[in-house]
């Protein structure tokens, strides 16, 4: 169990510096096809920076308002406040805040940029269809996305897969128009120049493979957190009787959104439900893994 | 003049490395004295719940006196017991006991029962109980992540000399690994 954490967190830092390298390539392809490399480079820094920083401090209150997400009054959801309660004692964690969301469909996600100041929101659905065991595990699984410090990576990749897309429409539409000081090098002049050709691929295919990576970090991440989260309640049926619950359950979450996606404990959105079998297209830019792989890693324990 | 500089880098290095390694373990410590405070907290918090759950259930069923006397006397040797997880674990199965047959007894009293005062504090009470609970397994995982960390290679010899000790693990008596009796 200690080895999958410590694999995940492995496969998380080296999944943040590719999207690091992503960003710099998309830079340097951008600078190439402007005729200078050095400026684009910086170009891409300088907006990934002021995308990551504005994302590090506004990101918790941005997903909950989008989700449509209220703080969860204390007396009327004081079954709730106590399970939260008792499980940080476990992990060890400060209380988050704890907010609902008014949503038929069972569903669950966690914020912040740190453990101090993060929350987590649950819908009404998951609330009235979940018992005691099972609310514990679904808590102990977004409590764990806070210690494993989840929801930051999180924040980042989203704030980096938008840069890239950002950058390559940008400077894609600039090439469309070919106003300004765009680059001859695609021109006839010089159309041996194979730096200018990788480039321009290169910024057609970069926001797949950030969006790729996205899902990859995502994936990961979900896996390690239904592990840590059994480690918090020692009682894996738990968590597992609640994902049989997820599985079964075929209401969309209305609350959810693409952007959000991620972020919750089941996917949100039809079109890519869990359960059926998916191809090796919808494999790579799933969020999450299919909750029947989830359950059986689970059962092992 | 170029070893001299190999020398300065090399303790250099090593310093940053023992620093790092003493921290570490510094922080584990007190994580460990953090969470058995944890303990502490919660197990005082059910202390402070017994006098009123004495009173509130005296007013229904007043000549249940063992009972009482058993909850009252085992709230008091917890309060005067040490603070070695071996003590302290045995005066709380003691107070756990005891508050399980005065809530088994409260059974053939509908009108205790029904009183909203009792209600609240049998809920408090029983969350409180989890919370013990949670808050000892994490001293344990603390626990373990501590021992472990002073007794790895390297790590064990800036234990050593910074003299580390290993910590104990709390464990449950066999009083509470079998559930208590209650006696009708």
């Amino acid at each position: 169990m200690n080895d999958l954490i410590s694999a995940n967190k492995r496969r998380t830092v080296l999944l943040m510096i590719g999207f690091v390298v992503v960003v710099l390539l998309v830079g340097v392809a951008v600078g190439s096809l402007l005729g200078n490399g050095v400026t684009g480079t910086i170009i891409a820094l300088v907006i990934s920076a002021v995308m990551a920083v504005t994302s590090y401090w506004k990101s918790d209150s941005i997903a909950l308002a989008v989700s449509r997400a209220v703080p969860a009054d204390e007396t009327e959801f004081r079954r709730l406040h106590n399970l939260v309660e008792g499980l940080c004692i476990a992990g060890g964690l400060p209380k988050p805040r704890v907010y609902v969301i008014h949503d038929e469909a069972p569903n669950a996600f966690a914020t912040g940029r740190n453990p101090k100041h993060a929350a987590i929101a649950i819908t009404t659905g998951l609330l009235a269809t979940m018992n005691r065991v099972e609310l514990e595990g679904v808590v102990a699984h977004e409590l764990s996305h806070i210690k494993n410090y989840d929801i930051l990576v999180s924040t980042l990749a989203v704030t980096l897969v938008g840069t890239v897309a950002l950058i390559t429409d940008i400077t894609l539409r600039m090439m469309w128009w070919n106003g300004g000081r765009v680059s001859r090098s695609g021109d006839r002049g010089d159309r041996g120049n194979p730096l200018a050709i990788i480039g321009f691929v290169l910024l057609l295919v970069s926001p797949l493979i950030a969006r790729a990576m996205q899902a990859a970090v995502s994936r990961r991440r979900e896996t390690l957190a239904d592990v840590s989260a059994v480690r918090m309640t020692r009682y894996p049926p738990g968590l597992i009787s609640a994902l049989e619950k997820l599985q079964a359950d075929r209401t969309e979450t209305a609350s959810a959104s693409m952007a959000t996606a991620h972020m919750w404990i089941e996917q949100p959105l039809s079109g890519v439900k869990d359960g059926g079998r998916l191809g090796m297209w919808h494999k790579l830019f799933n969020t999450h893994p299919p909750l029947s792989e989830r359950i059986a890693l689970l059962r092992e324990m | 003049m170029n070893s001299t500089l190999v020398i300065i880098v090399v303790v250099v290095v090593l310093a940053l490395l023992i620093g790092g390694a003493y921290n570490s373990l510094i922080r584990r410590r007190n994580e460990v004295d953090n969470a058995w405070s944890q303990i502490d907290v919660q197990l005082k918090r059910r202390l402070d719940l017994i006098p009123n759950l004495v009173e509130t259930v005296k007013g229904y069923a007043a000549h249940e006196k063992t009972a009482l006397e058993a909850v009252i006397s085992a709230r008091n040797s917890a309060m005067a017991a040490s603070s070695d997880p071996h003590a302290q674990a045995a005066a709380d199965n003691a107070v756990t006991g005891a508050l399980r047959q005065l809530f088994a007894l409260s059974e053939a009293y509908p009108d205790l029962k029904a009183n909203q005062g009792f209600v609240s504090l049998q809920e408090e009470l029983a969350n409180t109980e989890s919370r013990i609970a949670y808050a000892r397994q994490f001293y344990g995982d603390a626990v373990e992540a501590y021992n472990t960390a002073i007794q790895k290679f390297p790590t064990v010899f800036i234990a050593r000399s910074f003299s580390f000790t290993e910590r104990e693990f709390f464990e449950a008596e066999d009083a509470a690994r079998v559930a208590p009796e209650v006696k009708f």
